[in-house]
């Protein structure tokens, strides 16, 4: 077993809410009610749960995106919370995250060369040359061009866009990478082709991998561990296959019968 | 068997440019109690060739060619006053998003009564009593009828949809990928939701989707469409057990299976350029 690269425990955030007429009154939702999970050196670790379950604050929270009003993130054995804001901006270098949104998470005035190489001008990565160079071979170990460096995202398609979205991320040479639903906006054929290349990807520079996904079958195909969230809580985490096979709670089961031609595409495989 | 609806030779084309053709010779049936499965990437013409069928295209569309035989009569022919009357009535239409296909201004009570008010001129008590037993048979409390849009769920948007869509009993339901924005738990009511539905009014159901779960879930038949044509169609057991098409088979598989078996593999399309050429 290889050693945790980010762990957080007992996280907590809280939204308050306008309610009831005129929103005079106030609710509080716990969006992350007692959350700890534990991502592995070079490991993926998916966190599965529907709209609502939270998945998406606790991917916020983790790299500080958000604060937190209570709980510890620990990223290689180091409170982030409790880092400056210098040293937090450097930790984030080794912190990166894909969007689930081709089309909003990239900026439509800027090119392909500037939106992907902001981050090493940011982290001061390099002389001008040297960071050209890098955010080339980037580009196109993600399969796109040279060409393609003085491009806006509108000339892209929904699949290639991800594709610059997971350069951007991966330029930097992080240790660990948030991905918010990478995939959820392509095509199934598209889907597969992003899913493989994140996987090559994470073998090649030893990422680890923090997937938020809402797709059970997805989750199936990139996962080594899985933590189900329900209502801000993990109701239930452990190895991919195993889990799949023999869910223990109440609501994993009821999200795994849910998995549109599951119990037939089972017998048909067999 | 009785046939409801076949499509014969449907080609669309921007009107500007009467060559390109997005949809490309489409033909296929479906019959009554049955449902019909039109499967593809995104552009790959199933959404227009549903939209044509009410001659819902947008403007800058238009059906070049083809046939629509709706219970034996060419839609294609028919004027707009003539479809208003097979809009809502004969066919029922539910879209992907269920919030911007309802009124947020307008209580959902309302917005189901308003085709049976138009097509069948119910009102008063007779038009609430109809709404109650709408409501209730998409499983929603008859209290909620006084609730606007944004006080629903997407799970119950999407059933005050269907109910809306189903109100004048019509012999045939359209639905657009009508679960693809709601979460898989809501999903796999709203189909059986569905298919209890077509089975008890014995409706015929032409069903959009991207997913071949969803199609191993509800479909009798499956229609695989890429790139504006309709590359294999047939029984659901036979498309998915035994794809004929290249493209079929390469589809069926870049689909991630629950059980982790199967390695995926993306479309490679240089490759079906060649198979095709």
């Amino acid at each position: 077993m290889s050693g945790v690269i980010l762990s957080a425990s007992n996280l907590v955030k809280i939204y308050t809410q306008r309610s009831g007429r005129f929103g005079f009154g106030t609710t509080q939702v716990r969006a992350l009610d007692g959350v700890s999970i534990q991502l592995r050196q070079g490991a993926t670790l998916a966190i599965v749960g529907e709209s609502g379950s939270g998945k998406s604050t606790l991917a916020r929270c983790l790299l500080q995106l958000q604060p937190l009003d209570s709980g510890e993130v620990l990223f290689e054995g180091r409170d982030l919370a409790a880092l400056t804001g210098a040293e937090l901006r450097a930790a984030r270098r080794h912190l990166q995250m894909v969007f689930q949104d081709p089309f909003a998470s990239l900026n439509p005035r800027m090119k392909v060369a500037e939106i992907v190489g902001e981050g090493l001008l940011i982290h001061k990565l390099g002389c001008a040359e040297e960071r050209r160079e890098k955010v080339l071979r980037m580009l196109q170990r993600v399969g796109l061009s040279a060409v393609d460096l003085e491009k806006y995202p509108h000339e892209f398609s929904g699949g290639q866009r991800q594709r610059i979205g997971i350069a951007r991320a991966l330029v930097l040479e992080p240790k660990v990478v948030v991905c918010d639903e990478p995939v959820s906006a392509l095509d199934v054929s598209i889907q597969a082709q992003i899913l493989l290349l994140l996987k090559e990807l994470q073998a090649e520079m030893g990422l680890s991998y923090l997937f938020i996904s809402h797709d059970l079958r997805v989750v199936r195909h990139v996962a080594d561990e899985v933590a189900v969230m329900h209502r801000g809580r993990i109701v239930e985490q452990g190895e991919v296959a195993q889990l799949y096979a023999a869910p223990q709670n109440e609501y994993t089961r009821n999200l795994l019968n849910s998995i549109p031609g599951h119990r037939q595409m089972a017998e048909a495989t067999i | 068997m009785s046939e409801l609806l076949r499509i014969e030779g449907l080609n669309i084309t921007p009107v500007q440019q009467p060559t390109r053709k997005l949809v490309k010779e489409v033909s296929f049936t479906l019959e009554a109690g049955k449902t019909t499965c039109i499967v593809g990437e995104s552009g790959s013409g199933k959404s227009l060739t549903a939209l044509s069928i009410m001659g819902l295209l947008p403007p800058a569309l238009r059906r070049q060619s083809g046939r629509v035989l709706f219970q034996g009569n060419d839609l294609a022919n028919y004027t707009q006053k003539q479809l208003q009357d097979v809009r809502g009535k004969r066919i029922g239409m539910i879209f992907q998003e269920p919030m911007t296909s309802l009124n947020p201004v307008l209580n959902i009570g309302y917005q189901i009564g308003e085709s049976l008010n138009f097509h069948l001129g119910l009102s008063g008590s007779a038009l609430k009593a109809k709404v109650t037993a709408l409501l209730d048979q998409v499983g929603i409390p008859a209290d909620r009828a006084s609730s606007y849009p944004d006080e629903l769920s997407g799970g119950q948007r999407q059933r005050v949809m269907i109910a809306m869509s189903i109100a004048c009993e019509p012999a045939m339901l359209i639905a657009d990928e009508p679960t693809t924005a709601l979460d898989v738990t809501v999903q796999a009511q709203i189909l059986n939701l569905l298919d209890e539905l077509k089975q008890r009014m014995n409706m015929g159901m032409l069903f959009i989707t991207h997913d071949f779960g969803v199609v191993v879930d509800i479909a009798d038949d499956v229609v695989v469409m890429f790139r504006g044509e309709v590359v294999e169609s047939g029984p659901v057991d036979r498309i998915l057990g035994h794809p004929q098409h290249p493209y079929t088979r390469a589809l069926l598989d870049c689909v991630p299976d629950a059980e982790g078996l199967k390695p995926l593999k993306p479309i490679d399309y240089a490759w079906l350029n060649e198979a095709a050429a």
